[in-house]
């Protein structure tokens, strides 16, 4: 379990404690936080669950990005070096405290 | 105008197994789809990746699913109108009138929506200012290259669409690539040609950018780009192209009156109709308790959706439940001797 805060591109904030396995993705869905859409389910076959890492430390102990991520997020609205698709970070313990922001619009 | 028992909204694997399903109880169907070819998410998202869950198949690429879902409904000869999309729905005296993109019109009792997650369109640039060059010298896709000779053209991306068109009219145009970062998802060769074009300065090769503002007075001038750090630069630009991928959009179907919920249409789970009727929704554009987003899921819905749309395509005639290994009738339909 981990305590993930998601923030809105309009400062809104919200925190959700998803269980280990799920994706940070599947804990907004879940919780019905918005500004991911997640359209194509978590299958990174779409770029509409991005969300942006501000902090340094945290985007450097997130597990690495696999094959096909950064492919992904050249679609998405406005990436930057700190982005990430949502559904690739599984949440472990080891998340917990984790804040992710969610960029001004996802399509 | 074309009149037809059920007007299909989606070519996607959904929508193709419900056209089966008319056809085999004897109605006709026309299938509009946005994008230029058959099979929906299956051929736009993932062609090569294999797939698991489909019953009795062990496994099969969204490509191969296609192509067999294709052969299956051959028998029955329904035309597919690609590239276009239904833009506006009439009802009249409980008939359908449907408009679409391209100056189609149809006239139905049924309309199935089999839309998925909405059509695919090109993502475009965040910016405001490219919006009112959009379609003129802001292009996401090409139709007519001859119209950028002799020009300066400023590309932006790293997959096939952006090198191959960097590529093809560096021959004829000053071109620059813009992308966001210093590796390609496009094919090896095209990114080492790139490379090869950027060396020889036939292209100028810019990383690490992304766009910032278009800028001209009329007609385009110029597009501003910057840096993550903040540095920007001007370039020259009578076109700028965006190659971003396709995002899905809901498009007019929003528009309806259908009581979306989280992009979704709610159905009954009798017939996949919706909150109008004759409309029908199934696949991942419909809801309902227990929806599962699976391609299977989507099949059972087509099936009954297409039984749904005989009432009002035969509203004299009673629908007689038959097997396809028993009925002399279906396998005419078919068009298959034994």
């Amino acid at each position: 379990m981990a305590k993930i805060k998601y923030i809105e591109f309009n400062g809104t904030e919200h925190e959700a404690d998803v269980a280990n396995g799920l994706s940070v993705m599947e804990g907004a869905i879940q919780n019905d936080i918005p500004g991911i859409d997640a359209d194509c389910g978590g299958g990174m076959s779409c770029a509409t669950c991005h969300v942006y890492i501000n902090d340094d430390e945290w985007f450097r102990k997130l597990p690495e990005k696999e094959m096909g991520e950064d492919d992904m997020l050249d679609q998405a609205f406005e990436p930057k070096s700190n982005s990430r698709l949502s559904c690739q970070l599984i949440v472990s313990d080891d998340l917990d405290g984790l804040t992710v922001h969610m960029p001004e619009k996802q399509v | 105008m074309i009149k037809t028992d059920v007007v299909i909204i989606g070519a996607g694997p959904t929508g193709l197994f419900c056209a089966h399903q008319l056809g085999i109880i004897g109605l006709k169907c026309e299938i509009v789809d946005n994008l230029d070819k058959i099979g929906g998410q299956c051929i736009e998202l993932y062609p090569d990746k294999p797939i698991y869950d489909i019953p009795a198949v062990p496994k099969c690429t969204g490509e191969e699913l296609t192509n067999n879902l294709i052969e299956q409904i051959k028998p029955f000869n329904f035309n597919f109108h690609l590239s276009d999309r239904v833009q506006e729905l009439k009802n009249e005296n409980n008939k359908w009138f449907v408009k679409t993109l391209n100056g189609k019109e149809f006239e139905t009792p049924n309309i199935v929506i089999a839309g998925g997650v909405g059509s695919f369109e090109p993502r475009k640039f965040p910016t405001k200012s490219a919006e009112k060059y959009d379609g003129k010298s802001v292009l996401y896709s090409i139709k007519d290259k001859t119209i950028f000779k002799d020009k300066s053209v400023v590309i932006f991306g790293g997959g096939d669409s952006a090198l191959d068109w960097a590529i093809e009219l560096s021959n004829s145009s000053k071109v620059t690539l813009v992308h966001r970062r210093d590796e390609f998802r496009g094919a090896p060769a095209s990114v080492q040609k790139i490379k090869e074009l950027s060396d020889n300065k036939t292209i100028d090769l810019i990383t690490k950018y992304s766009i910032k503002d278009v800028k001209g007075n009329g007609s385009l001038e110029s597009v501003e780009i910057k840096s993550e750090s903040g540095e920007s630069k001007v370039i020259k630009a009578d076109y700028v192209l965006g190659f971003f991928g396709l995002i899905m959009q809901l498009g007019p179907i929003a528009e309806w009156g259908l009581n979306l919920d989280k992009k979704t249409i709610p159905v009954n789970t009798e017939n996949f109709e919706t909150n109008k009727n004759g409309i029908f929704a199934i696949g991942d554009i419909c809801t309902y308790p227990g929806k599962l987003k699976l391609i299977l899921s989507g099949f059972h819905e087509g099936a009954l959706a297409a039984r749904g749309c005989f009432k009002y395509a035969r509203p004299d005639e009673k629908y007689r439940f038959e097997f396809t290994t028993a009925s002399s009738t279906i396998k005419d339909r078919l068009g298959v001797k034994e």
